[in-house]
């Protein structure tokens, strides 16, 4: 009973928002209420007894998906409301298409039922002694071990495909080059001077001649290398 | 499972016509186009999960990770091309993106 009622509440709130991820004026908006949705749909999942995948949900959607969406929502200073135009003129489109989509998907709906052997074809049978997740790694780590290893490839390859479409070299970067480190030596950046005694830090000019008109005596002692831009 | 399995499939087939709509709305902002397709992603794992709890079968699980493992992927790479996209051309209008063909 309880169950039931948290299912509508539940399900009510998943198309609520979800609704309003479509119609909502700011992309922000939108995203928050994406997020709201994920966490309803996690409690669905909850319902039917896919803990595992619930949390996983919540993990990845809300944790790194939503985050994604929110944060280049907020990084692109985009004219939302010039794209928000021609929204009047498509609206009665997508609403036919979409009410025949309904209309469709309730006609399978209601006109299908299971075949007499579904239960006798079916890969694995949920195992009643173990929880959720430790039947799902006993399939997904031994019958869909490729599978599984095939997904982890899909990431990398979505992982390196972002980074590389994303990088781009700033002609004002200031980079390490350790070939150059490496190779310099001392006498380019090291002058031993003859210091008189007494004479002030002003007078020799340590570090870079001074800007300006030099003070007598400086010139000669000024250290060439050393504000030579590198 | 405490609830029958129709009440699943009318909310994901709901939850799948909604993302659809949203596509069609919003045909200038390709982030919202984004979302919808998360949207319609979330409805075949509802139906998947659905089947999965009502049948008894655990590879309907299986098969919703895998969606899930796609999503997120094509969620990256969708929104680093949006990234791109946004800077070479200063907005992100879909009907603009025909410059990018060969």
């Amino acid at each position: 009973m309880i169950a039931t009622i948290g299912f509508y509440v539940f399900a009510v709130i998943l198309l609520a928002s979800a609704t309003m991820v479509v119609t909502a004026r700011n992309p922000v908006h939108s995203v928050l209420f994406l997020i709201l949705a994920f966490f309803n749909a996690a409690a669905l999942f909850l319902i039917a007894g896919a803990e595992f995948l619930a949390m996983i949900l919540v993990i990845v959607y809300v944790g790194a998906v939503a985050v994604l969406f929110l944060f280049v929502v907020m990084m692109l200073d985009v004219n939302f409301a010039e794209l928000r135009e021609g929204i009047q003129r498509y609206a009665p489109v997508g609403l036919v298409v979409g009410l025949i989509l309904l209309f469709e998907l309730g006609l399978v709906l209601t006109g299908w039922h299971f075949a007499p052997s579904a239960a006798e074809i079916r890969m694995s049978p949920t195992p009643t002694a173990l929880s959720n997740t430790a039947a799902l790694g006993n399939v997904l780590y031994t019958r869909y071990i490729f599978l599984f290893q095939l997904a982890g490839l899909i990431l990398l390859v979505a992982m390196i495909g972002a980074i590389v479409l994303t990088l781009r070299e700033r002609g004002t970067a200031r980079r390490q080059r350790i070939g150059r480190q490496n190779a310099r030596q001392p006498e380019e950046t090291l002058a031993m001077l003859n210091v008189a005694v007494g004479a002030g830090i002003d007078e020799i000019g340590i570090l870079r001649p001074l800007p300006g008109p030099a003070p007598a005596g400086a010139e000669s002692h000024a250290l060439p290398h050393a504000a030579e831009p590198h | 499972m405490p609830v029958g399995l129709g009440h699943y499939l009318a909310v994901s087939a709901i939850l799948l016509v909604l993302g659809v709509f949203g596509i069609f709305l919003n045909r200038k902002n390709v982030i919202i186009i984004l979302m919808s397709i998360e949207l319609i992603l979330l409805s075949v794992n509802l139906n998947l999960v659905a089947f999965s709890a009502s049948l008894g079968d655990l590879v309907g699980q299986v098969f919703t990770m895998f969606v899930l493992t796609v999503a997120a992927a094509e969620a990256a790479i969708g929104l680093a091309i949006v990234v791109v996209y946004f800077r070479n051309r200063g907005s992100i209008e879909v009907e603009d993106v025909t410059m990018m063909k060969g």
